[in-house]
């Protein structure tokens, strides 16, 4: 590993999160959607990993099981040296304060009939021994570091804007002084004058706060811009990871390859120039995952071997992993 | 501009809600030439998707046309009967939305929403139709038709499902295709294919494209022309190379300048657009861009600014434009 120095944060074992999936009485043999399957990376302190895939993937699967907002079927989360995987709720509880959520629907993520000082109160209460004036002063500080007003504490949700109810959920975050942040899709449903905005904004507390965050998204280039390192996924398993100029520069899985190669350059020269070549195919169901490498059928350069056998994670340049027999 | 299709006048749209006005689309002009795709780019609220609806007819009950011609081949359709707009709608314009979820009826088989409109719109007999339905299923890439058209919507993943509402869009060789959003909902792979399977059908049936997106990488590998739209109100219209390479509004320049480019090496930080949109039952008297714009000059919040050409084709709606104008003479 080239970043010795680095302290690990987050390390993620062998992960699985299998759901079941609901059978009559008639079906005897249970079947699973194995939304993650065998991953294992690690997130430093203080960094930003992006997690990047098309839907169904199990990137948010991945996220919100580090969390613990999902039961994890096997596998360990190392948390600043702890495994949390197996923990109980009660034992969770002081875990919980350290890992935050910022939520990708910033209409469904804030409760209509609470106005936004109990919105930001309410982990305050869970969380701390603050008194009620307390609390208030910190929310008053919370809101005015996203962005916002003191006064907007008595108003409600609805009064918002997108961009300013993300800010809340931001403030509502950060309210227990996290110090890891996964932030789910936490941009993707603003425009994107505004996705700016929330983007540097948190760069800025990343920097003050010294927060870890774990970037979910499907815009790559906004995951690019804001991550130090990139994990890619597909259907469940991580197939490649590396340095984020490092993946864009010189992408090895040939799912990277094509993702990447699918994006449009907001640049018309560049974007006639570029090969309009596109993938070929779309995400087989998670239900019919047979044996080999996972891509094969969308894969240009699949060989018998990558029905055969399933390739595993290996270095192949300082930090840059990637599952595929092309690079053994 | 004389080999335009489609041209539309000051148009204005307005919402009406008990006492509030909502000025949804604010005087617009507009051109879409023959065989070209437009771009409309804007952000949520700017009134690209009521714009194209206001030209087709098909706006909620609540919302008014209040004035603006739209011809549609040498013939002004503003005017004409639901009747007569409807004869229009499908042969000469059709539309295919953002959203192809919810788009196809689940009751419904695929196959039969396209038999539906070849009988209706065309004329075809039933058997024909069905022949004719398995043949557009394949024409954008549905792979083994006979079978796919007689599954529900709900055994199609969203991008087929976008497929099959392109599929509908083209059964009756419209002249004119409008593409709201069309791959906001799909992921960047699938929405590679979609893209490019709509520049292939442009060329193949030699029609003209209208696409509204929010997403400037999209208009850029597609567009020949942008509009780009805020507060119902067109702020500049070029060629894409106009637009991308020398943008003369400051709202266009902001606007590309508040995206990551993933073409360029270095990552530098992103310049977002303060504040955010206005309220479309509170527009300010002047620019509606003022009071987001690093430049605002004084008379920007209490006049409106007319349209410069830069170009035959480019123009732009800034004071700082006409500003120029004057230093230089």
């Amino acid at each position: 590993m080239s970043d010795n120095n680095k302290q690990k944060l987050i390390e993620v074992n062998h992960l699985k999160k299998y759901f079941p999936i609901k059978s009559s009485f008639l079906q005897k043999k249970n079947q699973y959607v194995k939304a993650v399957d065998d991953v294992t990376f690690y997130i430093n302190k203080g960094e930003t990993f992006g997690l990047v895939g098309e839907s169904g993937c199990g990137k948010s699967t991945l996220g919100r099981t580090i969390n613990r907002l999902y039961d994890a079927t096997d596998g360990e989360i190392i948390f600043d040296g702890i495994d949390i995987a197996q923990l109980n709720s009660k034992e969770l509880q002081p875990y919980r304060k350290r890992m935050q959520i910022i939520f990708q629907d910033p209409y469904s993520s804030l409760n209509p009939y609470m106005n936004v000082g109990e919105i930001i109160e309410e982990p305050l209460e869970i969380h701390t021994n603050l008194s009620k004036k307390e609390r208030r002063e910190k929310i008053g500080e919370l809101l005015e570091k996203v962005g916002l007003n003191k006064q907007d504490m008595e108003k409600f949700p609805y009064e918002f804007s997108g961009g300013q109810r993300q800010r809340i959920g931001i403030a509502r975050a950060l309210s227990i002084n996290p110090e890891f942040i996964l932030c789910d899709e936490a941009i993707s449903a603003l425009d994107v004058s505004i996705q700016a905005q929330v983007i540097n904004m948190l760069e800025d507390l990343q920097e003050e706060m010294g927060l870890t965050y774990l970037f979910v998204a499907h815009d790559l280039s906004m995951v690019r811009h804001i991550s130090d390192r990139i994990g890619v996924m597909y259907l469940g398993r991580m197939v490649e990871i590396s340095d984020s100029n490092e993946l864009y520069q010189n992408p090895l899985h040939p799912y990277t390859k094509a993702l990447l190669s699918a994006i449009p350059i907001p640049d018309p020269i560049k974007a006639q120039r570029a090969s309009t070549e596109s993938i070929q195919g779309e995400l087989p169901s998670p239900l019919e995952i047979g044996r080999g490498c996972r891509f094969r059928s969308r894969c240009p350069f699949a060989t018998a071997k990558c029905a055969e056998i399933d390739p595993e994670m290996k270095e192949v340049g300082s930090g840059h992993y990637v599952a595929c027999h092309l690079y053994e | 501009m004389s080999d335009s299709l489609l041209t539309v006048k000051n148009l204005k749209t307005t919402f009406y809600d008990g006492k509030t006005r909502l000025e949804a689309i604010r005087g617009i002009d507009l051109s879409v030439q023959k065989g070209e795709i437009l771009g409309i780019v804007g952000e949520s609220g700017s009134g690209k998707s009521i714009l194209m609806k206001s030209i087709m007819g098909i706006i909620p009950k609540t919302a008014k046309v209040d004035s603006g011609e739209v011809i549609l081949n040498g013939q002004h359709i503003e005017k004409l009967s639901m009747k007569e707009k409807r004869a229009i709608r499908g042969k000469e314009i059709a539309m295919i939305f953002q959203d192809p979820m919810t788009a196809l009826n689940p009751l419904k088989k695929v196959g039969d929403h396209l038999i539906e409109l070849l009988v209706r719109v065309r004329g075809m007999k039933k058997p024909e139709a069905k022949k004719e339905a398995v043949e557009m299923l394949r024409r954008v890439g549905i792979p083994s038709p006979e079978t796919r058209a007689n599954q529900y919507p709900h055994e199609f993943s969203g991008g087929m499902r976008q497929r099959v509402l392109i599929a509908m869009a083209l059964s009756c060789n419209p002249k004119l295709l409008i593409a709201d959003e069309p791959t906001t909902a799909l992921d960047v792979t699938i929405q590679a294919q979609i893209l490019n399977l709509l520049k292939k059908l442009k060329s193949d049936n030699d029609m003209s494209v209208v696409l509204i997106t929010h997403d400037l990488g999209v208009v850029a590998s597609l567009c020949s022309r942008i509009v780009v739209m805020y507060a119902g109100m067109i702020m500049e219209e070029g060629t894409a190379t106009e637009i991308f390479y020398s943008p003369k509004h400051p709202y266009t320049k902001a606007l590309l300048s508040s995206i990551p480019r993933m073409d360029k090496a270095e990552k530098s930080r992103l310049t977002p657009i303060k504040g955010s949109a206005p309220s479309l039952n509170n527009l300010p008297k002047g620019c509606p861009f003022a009071e987001r714009c690093e430049l605002a000059m004084e008379k920007c919040f209490t006049d409106m600014p007319a349209y410069k050409n830069f170009s035959d084709t480019q123009r732009s709606m800034c004071f700082l434009a006409w500003e120029g104008e004057e230093n230089n003479e």
